[in-house]
């Protein structure tokens, strides 16, 4: 026997043993699409976590792709479930559910839930995050990288006004007051710093618009996703409260505020309060150039935010065997010590009582005190606002929210026709 | 009996033909489908609506102001960009020190893609502390949120569009010039033509051809590109910023309603056909090719 064929031998023997093999080690493979909102190498974080689930669980492979933004994601998803190979698991929006569950494409997870662990895991989610996941009796979807809104605000900036900055505004009034002081022209009347900024553009007018409506005493849309209430008094109220700001008082600069501009305006001084996520928290801790403070949004008279972020959600295509595994790879990104440790690398607010529990996040709370606030705010928080062609109806919401505070409508006229418009969308889901 | 030639040249044309079939005769047959279909949702399959879509279009606000916004848009990016292009080739042709450097600066923005470039521009515009804030702060026209402001936002967005696409347009305008035959303008000059008539006799007519040219292309594009839309406004405020492509893309891929989406693409596309009709029919007849 030549060398060379005493290789082949060996090499068709090697192949034929793994062709026997191959059935008793059977994988069952599950894709992951997940999206990334905020800076870091956190594709790198994701790995790690499912090559941990990997380690405990040998006869499951996991395919964990990056797939863009949430709306990328939603895109993806939605498109590769038309063509017939959706994901197992992906991260979408938690108000993407009614158009998930309108296009019939995930399946409710509380079909797994078996044993007293699972229910266990199932409890130990905050119940106002698990809100957002109920619909129809079921659970479509576990809480897994959720924010919430807050105000950051500049301390340096409150002591020069003589203000203290341990009391951030806990009243819509107060908040006015806090501003006007905060409020600095030059000699020539040009303001060289605002006292708030609430952006209205159109990626965020009107999730931060929820927060104002529900500190207003209002909501915006029913829990069953099915109806409005944007010509309420509330939601008028709440808006015309918000376009006060730069009319009337001259706290807020004119016109739409850029949602992605928000930190850098913090962080340069232009706005001595300003309203974004909690998942900004990172960024402006490494950045700002002076000492900030995280504040719970004020009330009118209640107190109240607004709740954001992604749920993980099982599609409904899948096999059996891959919905088990699925289930179980859930329920490992959603445990208390990961999700504690998801929140420390992001700024997430973990959605788990006992993730708060943990050593880790405790020690982050002692060192960055400003973290906490989300926490202690989720008690008072609300959805965000979620309907049938959820996309559609916001979009209608932020035109009448920039209409009114561009000063082409009064809140009044722009809330009314959006609120028309609204329901001539949402009319066909009603049957 | 099919002819020897034909057996040839069927085999050679199939591959360019089945490209073209499915990536663009297959897409826009489809495309008209649809568009006389309603949007299949879940438990809701595609119903024939004839030209249901196109009468909610009648009467659809945004897409009314889409397509002004996208008219306003195209008058003024299509000559600006291609006025400018000339003037920096006419520049960048002659003979003055830095030529390449000046030549690189100008191409610059064709090399940057458009989301980046946007980015950029974010922060050129972002109120009081932005490039173009300061500067007007200069002479006191300070504090302005020039693309927060219905009135001002899409002219915010025509400046990004004509700085990225005359740079473009100018390489076909420099190539062009250098095509000239010296020998025409040195004879020219010997007639006792001034610069301004060897500009307007001989150069921009022998020039017509590439005119042409960039005029198609500064047309797509006036209609194509909407990445910085996205980027920098979404549309907003209040739909001040909407122009047709992006409308299309966030009635498809944002509200997934794809029946209607298709029927503004046909309206799209049918504008863009007859632009392109009086392009080849008028002008075409007026050009001198040598």
């Amino acid at each position: 026997m030549t060398p060379i064929s005493l290789t082949r031998t060996l090499l068709g023997s090697a192949a034929i043993s793994l062709a026997v093999l191959s059935p008793a080690l059977a994988q069952t493979e599950i894709t992951f699409f997940y999206p990334v909102q905020v800076g870091g190498p956190l594709t790198e974080v994701v790995d790690g976590y499912v090559a941990e689930f990997e380690a405990q669980n040998p006869d499951i492979t996991v395919e964990a792709i990056y797939s863009g933004s949430y709306t990328d994601t939603t895109t993806r998803a939605l498109t590769a479930a038309r063509s017939g190979t959706p994901p197992t698991v992906a991260v979408m929006l938690a108000t993407d559910i009614f158009t998930l569950i309108d296009a019939g494409v995930i399946a409710p997870l509380d079909e797994h839930i078996t044993t007293p662990e699972d229910q266990a895991w199932l409890d130990g989610f905050m119940p106002a995050y698990l809100a957002s996941a109920r619909l129809d009796g079921h659970v479509w979807g576990a809480p897994f990288q959720r924010s919430t809104a807050v105000m950051y605000y500049n301390k340096e900036a409150y002591a020069a006004a003589g203000l203290d900055p341990e009391t951030p505004p806990a009243t819509w009034d107060e908040m006015v007051a806090h501003g006007r002081a905060l409020t600095l022209r030059d000699a020539s009347g040009t303001v060289t710093q605002w006292g708030l900024g609430i952006p209205g553009s159109s990626n965020a007018a009107h999730w931060l618009f929820g927060a104002l409506v529900a500190q207003n005493g209002g909501q915006l849309s029913s829990e069953d996703g099915l109806h409005t209430f944007f010509d309420s008094p509330e939601v008028i109220g709440a808006l015309e409260y918000w376009v006060s700001l730069g009319a009337e008082h001259g706290i807020h600069p004119p016109g739409v505020l850029e949602w992605g501009t928000t930190p850098s305006d913090f962080m340069e001084g232009r706005l001595a309060m300003a309203w974004t996520t909690t998942g900004n928290l990172g960024n402006i801790r490494a950045n700002a150039p002076f000492d900030f403070g995280v504040a719970a949004y004020p009330g009118n008279p209640d107190p109240a935010s607004v709740l954001g972020g992604g749920n993980l959600y099982l599609f409904a295509d899948a096999s059996d065997e891959e919905k088990a595994a699925a289930f179980r790879f859930i329920k490992h990104m959603t445990s208390d010590d990961l999700l504690a440790d998801w929140g420390i690398q992001t700024g997430y607010v973990a959605p788990r009582d006992g993730s708060w529990d943990t050593q880790a996040l405790q020690d982050y709370v002692a060192e960055v005190p400003q973290a906490d606030v989300a926490r202690r705010q989720i008690a008072v928080s609300v959805p965000e606002i979620s309907t049938y062609e959820g996309q559609r109806v916001n979009e209608v919401l932020n035109a009448a929210i920039q209409a009114a505070l561009t000063g082409q409508q009064s809140p009044a006229d722009a809330l009314t026709a959006a609120q028309a418009e609204a329901e001539r969308i949402l009319a066909v889901y009603r049957d | 009996m099919i002819s020897r030639n034909a057996r040839i040249a069927w085999p050679l044309l199939a591959p360019a033909a089945v490209l073209l079939v499915v990536f663009t005769f297959y897409p826009t047959v489809a495309t008209l489908i649809d568009a006389l279909h309603s949007t299949p949702r879940g438990r809701r399959p595609a119903e024939w609506v004839g030209g249901g879509h196109f009468a909610t279009m009648a009467n659809d606000p945004i897409f009314r102001q889409a397509f002004v916004n996208n008219l306003i848009y195209a008058a003024v990016i299509i000559p600006a960009s291609m006025g400018l292009a000339l003037a920096m080739a006419l520049l960048v042709n002659a003979r003055i020190g830095g030529r390449a450097l000046v030549r690189l600066a100008f191409f610059t923005p064709t090399i940057l893609p458009m989301i980046a470039v946007a980015n950029i521009w974010m922060f050129f515009y972002a109120p009081d502390y932005g490039l173009i804030d300061q500067v007007l702060g200069l002479v006191g026209l300070g504090g302005n949120n020039l693309l927060g402001m219905p009135g001002t936002a899409l002219w915010a967005l025509i400046v990004i569009t004509v700085w990225k696409l005359a740079g473009f347009f100018m390489i076909f305008y420099l190539a062009a010039l250098q095509q000239i035959p010296p020998a025409l303008l040195e004879a020219a000059t010997l007639e006792g033509a001034g610069p301004a008539q060897r500009l307007r006799r001989v150069i921009l007519p022998l020039l017509m051809p590439t005119t042409l040219f960039i005029l198609i292309n500064a047309v797509i594009e006036a209609f194509r590109l909407v990445d910085h839309v996205i980027a920098l406004t979404r549309g907003g405020p209040n739909n001040s910023t909407q122009l047709l492509l992006h409308y299309i893309y966030q009635v498809a891929f944002s509200y997934w309603d794809t029946g209607y989406a298709a029927a503004l693409s046909v309206v799209l596309l049918g504008v863009l056909a007859l632009i392109a009709l009086i392009q080849f029919g008028v002008l075409d007849k007026r050009i001198h090719y040598r």
